[in-house]
């Protein structure tokens, strides 16, 4: 049996790691917190809106010190079609004060900031450094990992894996049965800079207050679906891409985001906007269906690289997913230190904690979701058929009378080629999902 | 239209990558080389995968966004090989 050099290793610094190592450290556990980038968050992007209430017992009124573009008290689903655009638009000023709700913030500044958190309570965050693989005991338990460095072995009592959507890690260990590429999309955005007082006028905010705009179609035909997010000064504009229909529809990530940001609904909003950065990141988006084990002995797997993403259509989350499980791991490993039993068994916590709360809970409720939302009917038929209904309803055809609403949605199915028997089993599944 | 058309390579130049010396991503030509659907081509954000006029595909990894797309989308077995920059380096998304 070899030596720990330390109790736990945490690998990858993004929000489920830094949570899964400032739970360890706070609970005197020796941490090391390994990150590749040249500091927490640099390799790191989304589409921009973190939900941070999870934080609030591990870091008390987060809000006064967290790294915050703009508080989201404006949230628009907008579904569009080549000429037509409706939106259902909420506001509360409630959302624009202490405990708030979903706030804009550059990934960067949030993952450091988390970071920095976790080596107050006495992580060691290690940059620069690559795992290249797991060291495991002969009886296959996960004792270190091997590090890019020179005599870069590291050997702990438990490793937590927060590497992130590709999770060579996970891979490695076994926990992914197989690699589907429809169950990952891919997030492609552009920040683009405006003036505050430009974004301010165009979208109706003021002060740090902030606008979440979540689209359904625009997407040239690529079955995913839009962004567009306000920052401080920047607004991010972006989109989904489910894999396999990018690739089959032959449009390229830009095109599609240079399709959006045309859309006669979208253009006045980013008209003059200049481009200050292009990134792009993929997006385990098959919630449930595509989930790996998440516990090995001698190891833990959160976040992305747990595939711990919501995607479901009018709930599109992960930060808050991540840092929540990276909390729980980090929890789990406390438990498995001080009993000495680093085995499965020591750290079931982590998986019983996981069921209890959120993180499994939304996930079991929302699994029928992310198939539905990014299914060919709601793509690319009922867009159509919804807007086309509600363009009629509104339309005065004098001297025609008003047609009856119940007529229109009849014609206007058809019209769409949609069968009412699917019609009736997608609606029963989102309410079942939605309701 | 309004709006200034930006090059491909203006896009990619507001991204920061700092390349080492190893090619973190290996493409097989010998793999691909008859591939006629090209998943990596139409996929990969940053179009690092360039057809050549005699079919082949030329591979650049300098400016990777390391997000994975090209080896999930591959249908080809062994054709790309896939791995992280060494630490400290490729894509650095910036601090404002």
């Amino acid at each position: 049996m070899s030596v720990p050099d330390v109790d736990v290793i945490v690998v990858g610094a993004g929000p489920a790691g830094s949570c899964a190592a400032l739970v360890a450290a706070r609970a005197g556990l020796d941490v090391v917190l390994l990150e590749r980038g040249p500091f927490a968050g640099s390799k790191n992007m989304y589409g921009g809106v973190v939900y941070p209430r999870i934080l609030d017992e591990l870091i008390p009124e987060w809000w006064l010190e967290a790294p915050v573009q703009r508080w989201i008290t404006r949230r628009s689903t907008m579904l569009l079609t080549d000429t037509q655009a409706m939106t259902v638009d909420f506001r509360s000023e409630a959302w624009g004060a202490p405990p708030y709700n979903g706030a804009t913030a550059y990934r960067p500044d949030w993952d450091h900031w988390l970071a920095s958190h976790a080596v107050a309570a006495g992580a060691q965050l290690i940059t620069d450094t690559t795992v290249t693989g797991l060291l495991r005991d002969p009886s296959g338990a996960v004792v270190g990992v091997r590090t890019d460095r020179p005599d870069g072995d590291l050997r702990a009592r438990v490793v937590i894996a927060c590497d992130g959507v590709n999770s060579f890690l996970a891979k490695e260990a076994g926990l992914y049965e197989h690699t589907d590429a429809s169950h990952y999309t891919l997030g492609v955005k552009e920040t683009l800079a405006l003036p505050k007082e430009t974004i301010d006028e165009r979208f109706a905010v003021r002060e740090r207050h902030g606008v979440d705009i979540e689209i359904l179609g625009g997407t040239s035909g690529v079955n995913g679906g839009g962004f567009l997010y306000t920052n401080l000064d920047t607004l991010a504009v972006g989109a989904v891409l489910k894999l396999p229909a990018l690739a089959s529809q032959k449009r390229r990530p830009e095109e599609v985001i240079a399709g959006l940001k045309a859309h006669p609904a979208i253009a006045p909003l980013v008209q003059g906007a200049e481009l200050v950065e292009y990134s792009a990141h993929l997006i385990p988006e098959a919630g449930l269906e595509m989930m790996p084990k998440m516990t090995s002995a001698g190891m833990l797997v959160a976040g992305d690289a747990a595939a711990l993403c919501l995607a479901a259509g009018i709930w599109l989350e992960g930060v808050n997913f991540a840092m929540a499980s990276g909390m729980y791991a980090g929890e789990a490993a406390v438990e498995a230190a001080r009993s000495g039993d680093a085995s499965e068994r020591g750290l079931s916590g982590y998986q019983r904690r996981l069921a209890e709360t959120f993180v499994l809970r939304d996930h079991r409720k929302l699994r029928r979701a992310p198939r539905l939302v990014l299914s060919d009917r709601v793509q690319h038929l009922y867009p159509q058929m919804v807007a086309n209904t509600v363009e009629r309803m509104f339309r005065v055809d004098n001297p025609a009378p008003k047609p009856g609403l119940r007529a229109i949605l009849r014609q206007e199915r058809r019209r769409a080629g949609v069968r009412l028997g699917d019609l009736a089993r997608d609606g029963w599944t989102g309410f079942r999902s939605f309701g | 239209m309004s709006e200034r058309m930006i090059s491909f390579q203006e896009r990619m130049a507001t991204a920061e990558f700092r390349v080492h010396e190893r090619a973190h991503i290996v493409v097989d030509g010998a793999v691909c080389g008859d591939c006629s659907t090209r998943e990596c081509v139409v996929a990969c954000p940053a179009s690092l995968f360039v057809p050549t006029s005699d079919g082949g595909i030329v591979f650049n990894y300098e400016q990777c966004f390391e997000c994975g797309t090209c080896y999930i989308v591959c249908n080809r077995e062994g054709a790309i090989s896939w791995s992280y920059p060494e630490g400290g380096h490729g894509i650095v998304y910036r601090r404002v």
